[in-house]
């Protein structure tokens, strides 16, 4: 996994800490142009990898980028799904199967699962899971996707629910399908760390809020700080600023400080954030290659 | 261990199952749905009791309580069942189609000594919490405006079959999201003394309101605007505004951030100026043991739930305030069934010729907003 990787929320209006600036955002990035504009930025500083929701939206950065695969040689994408107000509108207006139905234009197939009153054995779920991850997959069609994403929504859905096996359908397809590792978005990162070890999924890739103040942290800072000194996962810091709550340094000294946080997911809008970050990171980050190399 | 069940396995009952499930003092004994598909899936993977028929759940179980995430026509029926059953109830909002029903299980609970609560989480969010222990001081003086705007894009073209969508089961903006809205004034200064000019419109649905906007007038005479709209595509997700205007400031509230403006001569709070005052959600979230979409549903569990090993009756979210906000929601129906032409026209009733005059100035105008 790169070290760096640029996060999207500031594409599309998500803001944690005001609704003013989500909506400042979304007016600035509403044209396609204007988000490929700051990613060029970022590829240009050396940030490689687009960690990106599977939002609508993202289909024109993938055009935009098959179109230009010299430009865009060494892109990365890795993919977090799904988008899930997309799924939660759905519900709403049309109910679960309605929904489903949606998302699945050529979900004949599902409904006939449920109208026959065939009950929903495993190799059905199986099934559906793996539609579900082929329909939001299916932008990335020709780019690169070495890491996939289970959104935290619907990871930490599961862990409540106690559906472990569904963690293990997401990371065998996305293996045998995408010939891509696994990631995991959560918010619940000690209980996440349980049931993925219990559904033998080895060495995971998770990505959780890493901040200093353990905002978004459940289990509390020091569960967390305790899970990745010793715990054999590979973690990803998101939220590392806790939504602006910490000045860039402070926060960033914090998170190279931890063991083993092999990458670091931020957003930025602006080519001067982008490089400032980054040259944080890096040099945050010398003393720990130094150790390594040693 | 609390032993408790879940009747109803829909978005907010995923949700819920998924949070009384990993607290760590409850245990989560069965569930009840009528969707065979989606018990199939809980039979098979979670390894749960699953019911059909709820009245067999409580019958067949030990319990403590029960959560309710059902459509919000079969709340009363199943709520009294419970409560004759001497469980403690939570049950999803809006509560009661019918308030005076509302208010009759709020007296039951009570007179049984019965925990009970609805789902109304946005009383659990921390800008809106900070804003509720700021009226308590009475930092703005005198309250005389209160003005909640919620918008979302939920109904975004003319189609679509669920029960939200069919009149008279629960559906429709006016119980869906105004609610929310209505019951978030109801927190801050109390139920309205009443509902004046209401517009319930559609904009895509066929059968029920896709917008709502309702005036409201409090017992100090103070004023309040509703304003809410679940076919707003300009928003990403339900966006809820709360402002309220006082003789000594004005606060205004969403889910990320309170900004607080304070007179000179307000009492100042603690960490608190003369002038603005901004408080962001990274310091106003308690933290929960679980996190699933949003610190205020896990918080609103465990409130409950501790109310409930407690014994205490006072849930920030009662049977009975809840049943308020039914009341004020019936009677922005009522409103708005009444006819809203000619509530005031723009043109003078004593001058008939008033009208010809006035075609093609602006002076119409000014009778509509001195109305």
């Amino acid at each position: 996994m790169q070290r760096i990787l640029f996060g999207d929320n500031q594409f599309f209006g998500v803001n944690h800490m005001s609704e003013e600036k989500a909506r400042a955002q979304a007016m600035r990035f509403q044209n396609i142009e204007a988000i490929i504009e700051v990613l060029d930025a970022a590829y240009d500083e050396g940030v490689k990898v687009f960690m990106c929701t599977t939002h609508d939206r993202i289909q024109q950065v993938c055009d935009h980028m098959r179109a230009n695969p010299q430009r865009y040689a060494d892109y990365e994408f890795y993919p977090c799904m799904p988008y899930a107000h997309k799924y939660a509108n759905a519900v709403t207006e049309l109910g679960i199967l309605g929904a489903l139905n949606k998302v699945l234009p050529e979900g004949g197939v599902i409904s006939g699962i449920f109208k026959s009153g065939v009950s929903l054995a495993k190799k059905d779920l199986e099934g559906l899971a793996g539609m579900l991850i082929d329909a939001e997959m299916k932008m990335f069609k020709g780019l690169k996707t070495p890491v996939i994403f289970l959104q935290n929504v619907v990871t930490d859905l599961l862990l409540g629910l106690g559906m472990k096996d569904a963690l293990r359908m997401f990371a065998d397809h996305v293996k045998a399908r995408y010939d891509a590792e696994p990631g995991f978005i959560t918010m619940n990162l000690p209980m996440a760390l349980d049931a993925l070890e219990a559904v033998g999924i080895e060495n995971p890739i998770v990505c959780s809020n890493i901040n200093k103040i353990g905002f978004r942290m459940c289990g509390g800072l020091p569960a967390y700080e305790a899970a990745i000194a010793t715990r054999r996962f590979r973690p990803v810091a998101m939220s590392v600023f806790a939504s602006g709550a910490l000045k860039p340094r402070e926060a960033l000294e914090y998170v190279c400080k931890q063991p083993k946080i092999e990458s670091i997911v931020f957003g930025a809008s602006s080519r001067g954030n982008i490089r400032q970050t980054k040259q944080l990171i890096d040099a945050l980050s010398q003393p720990r290659i130094d150790a390594m190399a040693s | 261990m609390l032993k408790t069940a879940l009747i109803g396995l829909g978005k907010m009952g995923l949700s819920h199952h998924a949070i009384i499930n990993a607290h760590p003092e409850v245990e989560l004994v069965a569930v009840c749905d009528t969707a065979g598909y989606v018990l199939d899936v809980f039979r098979k993977y979670t390894g749960i009791k699953i019911y059909t028929n709820y009245i067999d759940l409580i019958q067949e179980n030990e319990l403590d309580a029960v959560f309710i995430a059902t459509p919000s026509r079969f709340h009363s029926e199943m709520v009294r069942a419970c409560l004759e059953r001497g469980l403690h109830v939570f049950c999803e909002k809006p509560f009661c189609l019918d308030p005076e029903e509302g208010l009759r299980l709020a007296e039951l609970a009570e007179q049984k000594g019965l925990v009970n609560q609805v789902g109304y989480h946005y009383r659990f969010v921390g800008a809106f919490c900070e804003m509720k222990r700021l009226l308590d001081l009475k930092v703005i003086g005198d309250i005389h405006n209160i003005r909640c705007e919620a918008y979302g894009p939920v109904v975004l073209r003319s189609k679509g079959k669920s029960w939200r969508n069919a009149k008279n089961e629960g559906g429709g903006c006016l119980y869906d999201y105004a609610c929310h809205a209505i019951d978030l004034m109801n927190y801050m200064i109390g139920p309205p003394r009443s509902v004046g000019f209401s517009i319930l419109n559609k904009i895509f649905s066929e059968d029920v309101d896709d917008e709502v906007y309702s005036e409201f007038v409090y017992e100090n005479g103070a004023s309040g605007q509703l304003s809410v709209n679940w076919s707003d595509e300009s928003h990403r997700k339900m966006s809820t505004k709360l402002a309220i205007w006082g003789t000594k400031g004005r606060m205004v509230a969403d889910r990320q951030e309170i900004q607080v403006y304070l007179r000179a001569a307000s009492t100042l709070p603690t960490g608190y100026n003369a002038g603005w005052n901004v408080r962001y959600t990274t310091e106003l979230t308690e933290p929960v043991w679980y996190y699933l979409r949003g610190e205020e549903y896990s918080a609103q569990c465990d409130h409950f739930i501790q109310a409930v090993k407690a014994k205490r009756m006072d849930t920030r979210s009662s049977f009975r305030t809840a049943s308020e906000t039914d009341m004020v929601a019936a009677a922005v129906r009522r409103a708005a069934d009444l006819p809203t032409e000619g509530v005031a026209s723009i043109y003078s009733q004593t001058d008939e010729s008033a009208q010809e005059r006035t075609k093609s100035s602006r002076g119409g105008l000014w009778s509509r907003l001195i109305r």
